[in-house]
């Protein structure tokens, strides 16, 4: 579905990413992780078209993206959301859904200037699907209050509903269980795995390796830009790079019974 | 017939006020008295007694009234930009292009009025639409330094194109074209207009472009087309008032359309709030008739008028209209 081939990207001199080669295929749920400044931001910055890569090709679909700006890229069906939190914190929950809900354009700038019976029907269409949308992240009971007085858990899962409202294919998910207690990333899982039922591709960066083990059907790993390991949660915990690369080289031996590898 | 108002000195301080309308009670009270023997002379007679108050009313005060009009049109125009967090002050060029085209047109050309002004709204909208690519890609400061140059590159043009503009001396003579109902129409068209898009995916749109840009774009909206949109519109709606404008003061010069002028029309903006067009509409009105307001206070006007800016900044950084606005919000989800 979504296919990186040996794609480089430079700041100046800093080598970011190096001959990544990165397959996503249709449905499933798929895990990025790796150190602090490993690259994994970067990699969806790529994707979105919010950078350029310095060489190599994305394609999604078969449709090679290079070169789309970025709303294209999300018209296209990638959807994503960020790990430093990107709300509308002045908006209203539904506003915030809304915004990426109403650009399917099932209204013309015609209709907006005089209300006229389509108009209405569309923006109440928009509402119930605002409000399903809230619903399927459990935020359907604060739809009328302001974005920047949730918490950081619900904020990040405004972030999935708002993600969701552009109907993509490819979820691209930036931390999601940052900030969000035990019990909150159980729920969080469990609403991924729903969405993944939905028929959504999904790709996660995430630090908590309960989170990301427990997920994903296929991780990869990067270190310092460059792709160090591929292969099942099983494989990637018994991967002595992959230990390495988290905990240093000593502990690397006896790393599996740290809290989170077993 | 006698008129109250022909007859007292017309200041707007409040003191003066207060007095104005005791001297106009007892007058009145002397003239009921005077003339109560028949019903229908009393109404003929209030009748008429209104019909002058305004006449009077007009005759001194059209200027005023009709450049409320106008600022409020160059208020909506820069809440436009401001409305997605755009910092762009070209909008005192905007008008200047639109005032100095359908004036020309006026003066040497035999183009019906409204036509001109049409012409008038719609070439700095086509600027707009030259400048706009460019200069949006920047953002913040930058993006007001741009536009700022470009404000001054347009005023010394005019300045300098003495054969086409006249140079320093301006315009003269401009046809006094302008009636109450053209500003009154301009006016309630664009509010209208601006009205339904800041209630429509539109506004909602731009408010997100206002919070955050990447965000946006990420919902797969195309940010750099609604940036240039609410751009031109504004250029065009500048333009408007500057045509509406030129033919109501009889003489335009370069100078009018400089810095003071941009950064009036940016107080205006910023005073009545980016929240809502009314934002915009409460600011023009305000930044018009303060200085009228405070026309008893002669020299220190402008020293209060700049406190009670700073006051409203402080008190409500988001506009007068943000002060509002809690009474206001309905829930997009009911």
């Amino acid at each position: 579905m979504l296919q990186l081939s040996s794609i480089a990207k430079n700041f100046g001199g800093l080598l970011v990413l190096q001959n990544i080669n990165l397959t996503v295929p249709e449905r499933g749920i798929f895990g990025l992780i790796g150190p602090n400044g490993a690259g994994k931001t970067t990699v969806f910055n790529l994707i979105t078209g919010l950078l350029a890569p310095t060489s190599g090709t994305v394609e999604f679909r078969g449709q090679p993206l290079n070169g789309l700006a970025p709303h294209r890229i999300t018209r296209c069906g990638i959807a994503r959301t960020f790990q430093n939190i990107r709300v509308f914190k002045e908006m209203t929950l539904a506003e915030n859904v809304l915004v990426a809900i109403g650009r399917q354009d099932r209204y013309g700038a015609m209709d907006v200037l005089w209300p006229s019976a389509r108009l209405r029907a569309a923006q109440q269409l928009e509402r119930s699907e605002a409000k399903a949308l809230l619903a399927k992240v459990g935020l359907a009971d604060k739809a009328a209050i302001l974005a920047g007085t949730l918490s950081y858990g619900e904020q990040r899962r405004l972030e999935i509903a708002r993600a969701l409202a552009t109907t993509p294919k490819l979820l691209l998910l930036d931390e999601p269980a940052a900030g969000m207690n035990g019990a909150e990333k159980q729920q969080l899982m469990e609403e991924i795995v729903k969405l993944e039922e939905s028929g959504l591709s999904i790709l996660i960066i995430e630090h908590d390796m309960r989170f990301v083990m427990g997920l994903c059907r296929q991780i990869t790993v990067l270190n310092f830009g460059r792709l160090i390991a591929q292969g099942t949660p099983e494989e990637i915990r018994a991967n002595p790079a992959v230990v390495e690369s988290y905990l240093g080289e000593e502990s690397a031996e006896d790393g599996a019974r740290v809290q989170g590898w077993s | 017939m006698f008129n109250p108002l022909l007859e007292t000195p017309v200041i707007l301080c409040p003191q003066h006020a207060a007095e104005n309308i005791g001297f106009k009670v007892q007058k009145f009270k002397v003239c009921v008295q005077s003339s109560a023997s028949c019903d229908t002379a009393h109404t003929s007679y209030f009748h008429h007694i209104g019909m002058e108050w305004l006449e009077t009313f007009w005759a001194t005060y059209s200027t005023l009234v009709l450049s409320i009009g106008t600022n409020v049109l160059l208020a909506l125009s820069i809440y436009l930009t401001l409305a997605c967090g755009l910092l762009t002050v070209a909008n005192a060029a905007f008008m200047g292009i639109g005032a100095y085209t359908a004036a020309l047109l006026s003066l040497q050309s035999s183009l019906p009025f409204h036509l001109s002004l049409l012409l008038g709204a719609l070439l700095p909208a086509a600027v707009a639409l030259l400048l706009g690519p460019p200069t949006l890609r920047l953002s913040g400061v930058y993006l007001a330094m741009a536009t700022l140059a470009f404000g001054e590159i347009v005023r010394i043009f005019l300045l300098n194109a003495e054969g086409l503009t006249g140079g320093a001396l301006g315009l003269n003579g401009i046809p006094q074209h302008s009636q109450w109902f053209d500003v009154a129409l301009a006016l309630s068209g664009a509010l209208y207009v601006l009205l339904r898009f800041a209630g429509s995916q539109i506004g909602r749109t731009m408010a997100a472009i206002c919070q955050d840009e990447t965000a946006t774009e990420l919902m797969g909206l195309n940010v750099r087309a609604y940036k240039l949109f609410a751009f031109v519109l504004g250029a065009g709606l500048a333009g408007l008032a500057g045509g509406l404008n030129a033919h109501f003061t009889f003489f335009i010069s370069p100078n009018e359309y400089g810095f003071d002028r941009g950064v009036e029309i940016l107080a205006m903006g910023v005073l009545g709030g980016t929240g809502s067009p009314w934002g915009a509409v409460i600011g023009g009105v305000l930044i018009t008739l303060l200085p009228e307001m405070l026309r008893g206070l002669g020299d220190y006007r402008p020293l209060i008028n700049g406190l009670i800016l700073i006051i409203i900044i402080i008190y409500s950084p988001k506009g007068i209209w943000d002060l509002t606005r809690y009474l206001h919000r309905r829930a997009a989800v009911d």
